[in-house]
């Protein structure tokens, strides 16, 4: 019983912390040391759940001790605390980084007082919604982090941010609304929202009702997690906020979208895993998710597509349904929040160290910091998929469960997911070639080359330019209309744009980058190569979360007691 | 349970006057679609919670003329959270104003570039078939022709490549 009080804690903390951090809001020194002891104290106590739920049986708590079924109940099973574990390391990782880049930072376009409760807030939003143990619950935590990250997105309130913040702000209430309209449907068809109570209760209703339920609820939640058609927010509002705030986005809002299908279609609809759509979306994600990525200029665009296509890995483990495909999925949900953090956090490090992330104007940053290199390298492979790392690992897991259902279309999506993969190590070794490999001054003369295409002329040695179809072919690279616009701008004498080159001559660049910033994008490196090493016991508790996944009595026994049901 | 059919008439016809609203350009429009359309669905749990006007009060009523509480609950909740997302929408739009002289909602940045590259297709290959049979004098009649028949055939790309006025 008294394991169970640990429960709230991760909700808590964060929310008692964001209101002392508030208040102390003139001290920055303070603020940031509340900040840091609260998410350290929530990695703590999310391991101790990790490691008290897997004995077996969730932890369950009914706050404020009302009767079940009648408060909220509070659930961490294997799924959740796996999850509370990952995203409080990551968060940890992230704060620590802001932390840095705002001690150091010329910038004052992110004003502290506001960042460290708002940051706490997303947290406990971020816990809130992992350990829900109703749908009103959930949805109250998916607003408590959409404040949050409304906030975040729209720090400082410059032009581009809330150009991108209005489309995001939009696009969530619109999704607000339907998980509100599902809610409400639900509650009149069963008479309840306790998530165990319904998983009992949908199973008497009609089927159409049900499906109907079901299907408002995917929707809801695929636009969280960005699950094709529902996707195109995300690239667009995800690269214009902060360099930290993208990475924590990055790495945990789909995810609590991904958790949340996860959740609802094995505890509330496990009779009907509607594989057929979920597995066309998880081949459509990835496959127009890689597309996009393919196409971008900008090592952040670029990222953002890469995580809309990834995003249908998770999908593909969810719509197989089956044992193996649910395990490969939550493996692959924690392997991929830290792999796609660590490397939005690098490239934070990228526009520090050369002022910008346009492929465009950076070159030869494998010889400026090659510590930098390293650091983009092995998380580029690991989301690439190369052996021996943890996206490896997910990968095989995945397309194998896929092979094993061996349906023509789980068949489609493999190949689907294999090509993704490659596709995915095309997009990251182009970033490498282009802004780590060659110098800058060949970076500087290509720039050279696009902007003076329509003239004719040709710089000798390098790689014969052609135009087609509004794009601009360099050698294996190809540069759109906005990527040939920006060379120009780079490249005008009385332009404010310069590229790397440039800037390098001038000397205008912070030669060091912050330790701090430095130390925490290492850390979450190295968490995500630990990841590799303890995958044997990783991919054990992903299957035992996955067991518990596919047999809802175990989570029905745990959060309601004989006799109400 | 009986459905009280002019609540429902009235949260439907809320909820489909917001999503109209909503789908305009102007943020405070979708504001007020958000206003409209969080209304129609909070009326929308009071349906779900027995007929209306019962009170949600326990032993002073007898059985069966009390309404359920719980959706009360949840829609008192659901009203704080659209007061402050209305508050940060409004503060967005005015922030927007400031900076832009507009609050309109601007067009995703993958989107311009595909329309770009659409309407710079939109007399490429595949719509200049004729024109590659008589490669050397392209006489306007034939152009025509090739352009008519290929927005025949292509109904879709032609519709794409159109650039829309009033977005720039």
């Amino acid at each position: 019983m008294s394991a169970d009080l640990l429960v709230p804690f991760p909700v808590l903390l964060p929310l008692l912390g964001a209101g002392l951090a508030l208040m102390l809001s003139g001290r920055p020194h303070a603020q940031r040391a509340v900040t840091v002891i609260v998410l350290v104290a929530v990695v703590a106590i999310s391991a101790v759940l990790l490691v008290l739920a897997d004995r077996g049986t969730p932890l369950v708590l009914w706050i404020g001790a009302w009767e079940p079924p009648l408060g909220i109940s509070l659930v961490a099973d294997r799924l959740s605390s796996l999850m509370l574990l990952v995203s409080a390391v990551v968060a940890l990782a992230v704060l620590v980084y802001s932390i840095g880049q705002g001690m150091t930072g010329a910038e004052r376009e992110t004003p502290v007082s506001i960042y460290h409760p708002t940051y706490l807030v997303l947290v406990a939003g971020v816990s809130n919604a992992f350990l829900a143990g109703d749908l009103f619950n959930l949805f109250v935590s998916f607003e408590m982090l959409l404040f949050a990250s409304y906030v975040l997105l729209t720090l400082g309130g410059t032009e581009g941010r809330i150009r991108a913040g209005t489309i995001y702000v939009v696009v969530n209430i619109i999704s607000s609304m339907l998980f509100l309209t599902a809610i409400a449907v639900t509650y009149a068809a069963v008479g309840t929202v306790n998530l165990a109570q319904l998983s009992l209760r949908l199973a008497e209703i009609p089927d159409a009702t049900a499906l109907m339920i079901q299907l408002l609820l995917l929707t809801t939640f695929a636009i969280k997690a960005a699950v094709f058609p529902l996707s195109f927010w995300l690239p667009d509002s995800y690269p214009t906020a902060p360099a930290p705030v993208t990475a924590v986005f990055a790495g945990l809002l789909t995810k609590v979208g991904v958790y949340a299908i996860l959740r609802t279609q094995t505890l509330l609809f496990p009779e009907s895993p509607l594989t057929t759509l979920l597995l066309w979306a998880a081949l459509l994600t990835m496959v127009i998710g890689i597309l996009g990525a393919v196409a971008q200029s900008d090592i952040k665009r670029m990222l953002s597509f890469t995580l809309v296509s990834h995003i249908g890995f998770m999908v593909l483990g969810i719509g197989l349904a089956t044992g193996a495909g649910l395990t490969g999925a939550v493996f692959y949900v924690a392997h991929h929040i830290t792999i796609q953090t660590a490397l939005f956090l690098v490239l934070g490090l990228v526009e520090r160290r050369a002022g910008s992330t346009s492929l465009v104007k950076l070159g030869g940053l494998a010889r400026l910091t090659p510590l930098l290199a390293i650091m983009f390298f092995v998380p580029a492979m690991n989301l690439a998929g190369i052996p021996p790392l943890s996206g490896f690992i997910g990968k095989v897991g995945l397309l194998a469960a896929g092979v094993e259902t061996a349906s023509p279309l789980a068949y489609a999506v493999v190949a689907a997911g294999t090509v993704t993969s490659l596709l995915t190590l095309y997009a990251v070794a182009k970033t490498w070639n282009l802004a780590f490999w060659r110098t800058p001054e060949q970076a500087h003369e290509m720039a050279l080359t696009i902007a003076h295409l329509d003239e004719g002329s040709q710089v000798p040695g390098e790689p014969q330019l052609v135009r087609h179809r509004g794009h601009v072919h360099a050698g294996s690279q190809q540069f759109d209309d906005s990527a040939i616009a920006e060379a120009r701008r780079t490249i005008a004498e009385e332009g404010t744009d310069q590229d790397l080159h440039e800037l390098l001559e001038q000397r205008t660049l912070d030669e060091r980058l912050p330790r701090t910033m430095t130390g925490a994008t290492i850390g979450l490196v190295a968490v995500s190569v630990a990841l590799t090493l303890v995958a044997g016991p990783l991919y054990g508790y992903a299957d035992r979360a996955a067991d518990n996944l596919l047999t809802p009595s175990v989570y029905l026994d745990a959060v309601l007691p004989e006799g109400v049901r | 349970m009986t459905v009280n059919l002019a609540l429902l008439l009235t949260a439907a016809g809320l909820v489909g006057v917001g999503t109209y609203v909503m789908l305009e350009r102007s943020l405070t429009r979708v504001l007020v679609g958000l206003v409209l359309l969080s209304n129609g669905v909070n009326l929308g749990f009071l349906v779900a919670s027995g007929s209306p006007g019962d009170p949600p009060l326990l032993y002073e009523y007898e059985d069966g003329s009390i309404a359920d509480p719980l959706p009360q609950a949840l829609v008192l909740t659901a009203i704080v959270i659209t007061l402050g997302t209305v508050a940060f929408v409004l503060a967005m739009a005015y922030r927007s104003w400031q900076l832009a002289g507009n609050d309109d909602v601007q067009d995703d940045v993958e989107d311009a570039a595909i329309r770009r590259l659409a309407a710079a297709d939109e007399a490429s290959e595949g719509f200049d078939l004729s024109i590659t049979a008589t490669p050397d004098d392209q006489d306007e009649p034939i152009e025509e022709e090739g352009e008519a028949a290929g927005v025949a055939a292509d109904g879709d790309s032609s519709d794409a490549g159109v650039p829309r006025e009033e977005d720039s």
